[in-house]
């Protein structure tokens, strides 16, 4: 399994998102590597196909396969959770069911 | 870090209304907060809430709450005027939302992060610099810094806590 975790500095949730991320691997005993990868630049972001930060991929599937379709730029990324709440980072939920998939 | 001024800056900044707004403007005001903000930060939508009920909660006693957006919208369009004015009728804000287009305002009050909050008594010395609140999630919040400092200026009291470390999304400053 591979898993990537994209990032902007600009942006302060990654920390948090590798953080919950890690705490989700661990419970489903996944052991592959997190791979962090910052993105510095605009064309990065665009060659990157990043929406913001930070954005995780498993096997290269988004997380959030909705949200990774906004236009690729060097900003913080929004999530929504199934209630409608605003969030820097994915929800426990999504990362849970991208591990699933 | 910046360095935060003591002092309200001085300001006279167009708003989503349609009229330009001065810090003059807000004078009869015992309590004023001004919010460095924009559209586009997950961090604002997540706390924009709790900011609009605290500035209806609040009207009544005459505090105001303005909140400031200064990124850059050619690096960031959703930051734009324009957008300012969409998001500000999409999310019901009660209070005034100024562009700071040269983004003077933001350097003045040594702004970083959007949310920021800059709570000032009826003089305009800085009681309060920080955070809304302390999580972002609403049903997680433990401690009230912004409500605690409106609280404690209107009674002419120092804050319990004058200052915390704002989070958030990164003022965008122009190069």
């Amino acid at each position: 399994m591979r898993i990537e975790l994209l990032y902007w500095e600009g942006c302060p949730s990654y920390p948090e998102a590798k953080e919950l991320l890690e705490e989700v691997l661990r419970e489903r005993g996944i052991e592959a590597p997190i791979e962090m990868r910052e993105v510095r630049t605009q064309e990065e972001a665009v060659a990157l196909r990043f929406p913001g930060s930070p954005t995780i991929r498993i096997d290269g599937r988004d997380v959030d396969p909705i949200g990774a379709e906004s236009t690729p730029a060097l900003t913080c990324r929004i999530y929504r959770s199934s209630d409608g709440r605003v969030s820097p980072i994915p929800t426990r939920t999504q990362l849970e069911e991208a591990l699933a998939r | 870090m910046s360095v935060i001024e003591r002092t309200a800056p001085v300001f006279d900044l167009p708003g989503v209304d349609g009229r330009n707004h001065t810090l003059e403007e807000y004078a009869d005001a015992p309590v004023l907060v001004l919010i460095q903000s924009c559209n586009h930060c997950p961090y604002v939508l997540a706390w924009e809430d709790r900011i609009n009920d605290l500035a209806r909660e609040y009207a009544e006693r005459g505090v105001k709450f303005v909140a400031i957006n200064s990124n850059d919208a050619e690096a960031y369009p959703q930051d734009s005027f324009e957008a300012m004015v969409d998001h500000a009728r999409e999310a019901g804000y009660v209070f005034d939302y100024l562009y700071d287009e040269s983004q003077e305002v933001a350097r003045a009050l040594g702004s970083e992060r959007t949310p920021e909050c800059f709570v000032y008594d009826a003089d305009r010395r800085l009681v309060y610099h920080g955070a809304v609140d302390d999580n972002r999630d609403e049903r997680e919040v433990t401690r009230h810094y912004l409500r605690d400092a409106i609280e404690a200026a209107l009674a002419g009291e120092a804050p319990p806590v004058a200052e915390t470390p704002p989070v958030g999304c990164s003022v965008k400053y122009r190069s």
